[in-house]
């Protein structure tokens, strides 16, 4: 076994997740099979080779602190699930 | 019926108006009405507006102001920003966004006068390889129904191949341009990385993710390519290049080429017509003056178990922002990371949830050096096997995928064979690399089969110089299916 079921359901809380019993059985189950393979980048010695994070690599890019148009608060508010006026609506925090 | 011709062929009669713009989208929106039931390759279909912006694209060419683009329908994979259409990503989560903003390459496509049709069927946020984990419903292989036309573009590529659009946008994390262009018939071309702005393209993993055509001919990826491929400041990744007409120089000879052919993509396990077609691809180029070489690219078995850590570990930031907040689904409940988990828990399918899940374990205290950290050094000695190679040969020509399209629900059910059929363009991708799909021939069952062929970085004139030499001598562009 790579991962137990107890290391799954950690996972999920994590990535803010949740399973019923039958998925978590499944999931560990497949993590399993997928994590197994994995294993098969352990045949490659790789101490000392550089990480690539990025194809190209581009260094930090520039640009003029200058004010742009950006989208109006109406037009960016229009997605949002709960509104009140000017502000997002979400359940109580404290 | 114009609904089966190519850009340029519809360009030529629009110039000399024997045809107009709006005639042309009529005629699309009757062929879709006469097919989509069985393909099924869109989510949304935005016919007012169509038939609004081939009157611009009308009165424009009128003014004799226009592009190759101007009036030509095309449709745009659901995971691309349009303005005040729905954009699903074909998930719950984004079922009803509508973005308040244009992606650089959708705004790209309208400035030069295209009508966009619709959007797009895909797996959800495009994780996958047959367009079955989308949310909305499934898209079928024009080609043979009960098959899968690949993914995750898989209703862009069924979208040409059906004539239900002249060509499409697509977008391409570990194959999704290239597999299911080879599987539907089609041409797809995924560009080396950072000449499409991904900016308004819904991230899956950023530093593999990028744009390009699906189109019925090498000279339509070509002409569309021109369009959108552009420096952006909105993306910074987005590669500083200049603008540049890479339809110019397609019929320039290939005569002293060299071609390389690596030993790692002809392996056991590759379907035997894939085999034979893809050599007989290789024999054309042969004969038409190009040298043929063997290589090697030592570390292609490792490609795919790398792909499948750095894909899901950037998907699991990336997706971190579907917490139910801002836009997007949400679940009503009285704590907060209640309502984070729930929105998420609901809105996600399988497939999104399992590479989350993957993505979240690599990166997690105590397993990051041993999963992210070592798949991204394996990804240098990927890359840097390219490299090497190029500095013998020119082009590398490869199978696109080890089968013809497959039958829908074969591999559904087994997540780790599913990602095995990305072997053959997973490592283009990880190394930034140009690639383009081009149909080659057909299996004896009647299914498409796609060769792809690989070039230096910024290489993508020769790519389709190339591609457009083969594209000739084989003549299989001008086949379509006969479903209808």
């Amino acid at each position: 076994m790579k991962i137990t079921k107890a290391e799954v359901l950690h996972v999920a809380k994590l990535a803010r997740l949740s399973f019923s019993e039958k998925e978590i059985e499944l999931f560990t189950h497949q993590l399993n099979q997928t994590l197994l393979y994995m294993e098969k980048l352990n045949e490659l010695e790789t101490s000392g080779v550089k990480p690539t994070y990025h194809a190209l690599e581009l260094t930090n890019v520039f640009r003029m602190d200058e004010v742009k148009t950006s989208l109006n608060k109406e037009k960016t508010l229009a997605n949002a699930p709960k509104k009140d006026k000017d502000m997002v609506v979400v359940p109580r925090v404290i | 019926m114009l609904s089966k011709m190519t850009i340029h062929q519809l360009h030529k009669l629009l110039i000399k108006k024997e045809v107009s713009p709006k005639e042309i989208v009529e005629d699309l929106f009757n062929r879709i009405e006469n097919v989509e039931e069985k393909v099924k390759a869109y989510i949304t279909l935005t016919r007012e507006l169509a038939l609004e912006e081939a009157k611009v694209a009308e009165k424009k060419i009128i003014q004799n102001e226009f592009t190759p683009l101007t009036g030509i329908p095309l449709a745009v994979k659901d995971n691309m920003c349009t303005k005040g259409i729905r954009t699903t990503c074909a998930s719950k989560i984004l079922e009803n966004f509508v973005p308040p903003y244009d992606a650089t390459a959708v705004k790209l496509l309208k400035q030069a006068g295209a009508v966009i049709l619709g959007k797009t069927n895909m797996d959800e946020f495009a994780m996958g390889s047959s367009t079955e984990n989308s949310a909305m419903h499934i898209t079928h292989n024009p080609w043979k129904l009960d098959c899968v036309p690949g993914g995750s573009s898989g209703g862009s590529a069924a979208a040409v191949a059906a004539d239900e659009c002249i060509c499409a946008l697509g977008s391409d994390t570990g194959g999704s341009i290239r597999q299911p262009a080879s599987f539907c018939g089609v041409v797809g071309l995924k560009p080396t990385y950072g000449v499409v702005s991904r900016f308004g393209l819904v991230a899956f993993a950023s530093s593999l993710d990028q744009i390009g055509p699906l189109s019925k001919d090498v000279t339509d990826a070509a002409i569309l390519l021109s369009i959108i491929a552009q420096h952006d400041h909105s993306d910074s990744t987005s590669a500083p290049i200049e603008k540049q007409d890479y339809a110019k120089a397609l019929k320039d000879g290939i005569r002293g080429m060299r071609i390389g052919v690596p030993k790692e993509y002809f392996i056991e396990g590759l379907d035997k017509e894939v085999a034979e077609i893809v050599k007989g691809g290789i024999e054309i180029m042969a004969s038409s003056g190009t040298e043929i070489i063997d290589i090697s690219l030592p570390h292609t078995e490792y490609a795919v178990t790398a792909y499948y850590i750095i894909a899901p570990s950037e998907a699991s930031s990336n997706l971190a922002r579907y917490d139910g907040v801002k836009y997007g689904l949400r679940e009503d409940t009285k704590e907060l990371i209640d309502m984070y988990c729930k929105s998420r828990s609901s809105g996600f399918g399988d497939e999104v949830k399992r590479r989350i899940m993957l993505g979240t374990y690599a990166l997690s205290a105590g397993y990051y050096e041993a999963y992210y950290k070592k798949a991204s050094q394996v990804r240098t000695l990927i890359k840097q096997d390219f490299l090497e190679a190029f500095k013998v040969c020119d082009i590398i020509v490869t199978p696109v995928s080890p089968t013809p399209a497959f039958k829908i629900g074969e591999k559904i059910d087994d997540p780790l064979k599913m990602y095995l059929s990305d072997i053959f363009t997973n490592p283009i991708n990880l190394a930034g690399l140009p690639g383009i799909s081009l149909p080659c021939g057909f299996s004896k069952d009647g299914l498409p089969i796609g060769m792809q062929l690989i070039g230096p970085y910024f290489s993508e004139k020769t790519l389709l110089k190339a591609a457009y030499n083969l594209e000739q001598a084989l003549g299989t562009h001008y086949q379509r299916p006969s479903f209808d």
